[in-house]
């Protein structure tokens, strides 16, 4: 347990990484590294399947910089999600070479938004007491 | 070591809403696969693979149901699984089978019936196709997956709305021929480029609709084959693979990696090059899927999709021509049936049996079938 409160709809509750949504909680996005051959993993995991070990890695705070690789604006939605169209969900990738699918921010308006801008991943709560990330434009 | 013959082929109209039995559903689909095959006997077959995508599906274990109604007992069945990229994923596991000497004779039946479940069901099913941990929480559905793609193509390519809609105006031209298509109508460049929004940058008429539909593909060993039939179609390379379900994870995103690998694996195995294929089948889910497909496939260079659309070469009469029947766009996609649809297709065009949208002297044939967004790939290539 502890994975559920992550995304609107969550579709997993139990998982080796659910420190992932403490420190999301508190503010913080972070990715894992494994000890043993230092690969990073964002999203996060506790194996690795580069060198197979387990249970090896240790938290670290991602590079916060991303940069705009593709995006959509979804009229239609899945079940759970159908009030909140339209949304963007986006591709980014890190400065760290990390990608990431996320929802873009609806404080961006879709004519603001070009492939290659710069974003950061933030925290947001949301009403029914979960916590998600978003990409925003960086320096905002 | 035998080759691999089709031997017969079958497959039901696809449609909004069948009104029968998802067994009912394959009767028709392997009745017409026995007849095509001169008239064999369900139990002339050494086994059968069942196809669809379960989470369509209220059978438990849907291959036992369908095996016992179809007379396929007491010979042995089983159900393969590979979402959209299903019933060619049956007919690999069927060349395998018959390769190995363990069987002579394997029927390949593929269905869906998606008007099995309410379309509120449906978008739940729907909601979970993406990585369920990290990506399905954020609203991920197909069109929006290929929607990624769409984007990322026009950026690098300046591939455009138009280009895309052309494909739709094509896939339009030929359904109406194919009485077994759902779409029975042509629709204008205009009015594809001015429906509504799916996933921007792609509209409802850039997305092919679900439908109920079997088809059934009767696999046989050469000495098998050549006592069927004087027109058996040979299965001359297959290839297939994967990529990652993540949409982040996925290293190229103007291209569908797992299409390009089965494509090297299929060409190599059958000896041949792109330019060789006569006419092709390819899993056009949405009109994007179409023009990557022409690329990932070597009919032409990475970015020139839409110029060989604009230039019509996929037409019947074109260089290469590309879903003669309609594609999923045109005849609808019942996700378990598709990809024997496409096979059907191709053996109807190389024994010359295409009717109205015969290719002119077809002599080889490739089909394309993915399942989920590039997630699983299998292309097939046939010869007479």
């Amino acid at each position: 347990m502890g994975f559920e409160k992550f995304g609107k709809i969550s579709y997993t509750s139990e998982t080796k990484v659910k420190d992932f949504v403490n420190y999301l909680e508190k503010g913080k996005i972070m990715a894992t590294q494994c000890r043993m051959c230092k690969k990073i993993y964002f999203p996060p995991r506790m194996d690795c399947s580069n060198c197979l070990s387990v249970d090896r890695m240790n938290w670290r705070e991602i590079n916060n910089e991303w940069t705009l690789i593709t995006y959509t604006t979804a009229h239609f939605a899945p079940t759970g999600f159908e009030d909140d169209t339209p949304y963007m969900l986006a591709i980014a990738e890190s400065a760290e070479g990390l990608k990431l699918f996320a929802r873009l921010s609806k404080d961006v308006s879709e004519d603001q938004v070009k492939l290659g801008m710069k974003l950061k991943l933030t925290p947001v709560k949301l009403p029914n007491g979960k916590i998600v990330y978003e990409f925003k434009p960086l320096g905002e | 070591m035998s080759e691999v013959a089709v031997v017969g082929v079958g497959q039901t109209a696809f449609t909004r809403a069948c009104g029968v039995s998802i067994k009912e559903l394959c009767f028709e689909a392997f009745r017409e696969a026995l007849e095509d095959a001169e008239n064999l006997q369900p139990q002339d077959m050494d086994g059968s693979i069942i196809c669809s995508a379960p989470e369509y599906d209220k059978q438990r274990s849907p291959a036992g149901a369908i095996a016992e109604y179809l007379g396929l007992n007491p010979k042995p069945t089983f159900y393969a699984e590979a979402i959209c990229a299903s019933s060619t994923t049956g007919v690999r596991i069927a060349y395998g089978l018959i390769k190995s000497g363990l069987h002579d004779l394997v029927a390949v039946i593929g269905f869906q019936k998606m008007s099995e479940l309410s379309s509120t069901e449906v978008q739940e099913r729907m909601g979970r196709g993406a990585d369920i941990m990290w990506e399905s929480p954020f609203g991920l559905s197909m069109p929006a997956g290929y929607a990624l793609f769409a984007r990322a193509h026009m950026q690098k390519y300046g591939t455009t709305e138009e280009q895309l809609a052309k494909i739709k105006v094509k896939s339009g031209k030929y359904s109406v021929l194919n009485h077994k298509a759902i779409f029975q109508r042509e629709v204008s460049l205009e009015e594809i480029l001015n429906s509504r929004v799916i996933a921007a940058p792609l509209k409802f008429y850039d997305c092919c609709s679900n439908a109920d539909g079997a088809s059934c593909i009767i696999l046989a060993s050469a000495e098998k084959a050549r006592k069927i039939t004087d027109t058996p179609v040979w299965i001359r390379g297959l290839g297939s693979a994967s990529d990652s379900l993540s949409m982040a994870n996925k290293a190229n995103l103007t291209g569908l990696n797992c299409a390009v690998e089965a494509a090297r694996q299929a060409y190599k195995m059958a000896g041949i090059e792109p330019k060789d294929v006569d006419v092709a089948e390819v899993h056009d889910c949405f009109t994007i899927a179409e023009l990557m497909a022409y690329e990932n496939l070597g009919f032409c260079k990475p970015g020139e999709g839409g110029k060989l659309i604009e230039e019509c070469q996929t037409y019947i009469d074109g260089d290469i021509p590309v879903n003669i029947d309609g594609g999923l766009l045109g005849k609808g996609h019942p996700i378990g049936a598709t990809g024997g649809s496409q096979v059907r297709t191709i053996v109807l065009e190389l024994r010359g049996d295409a009717g109205k949208l015969q290719v002119k002297g077809a002599e080889i044939g490739l089909v394309h079938n993915i399942g989920g967004v590039g997630l699983y790939g299998n292309v097939i290539i046939f010869s007479r």
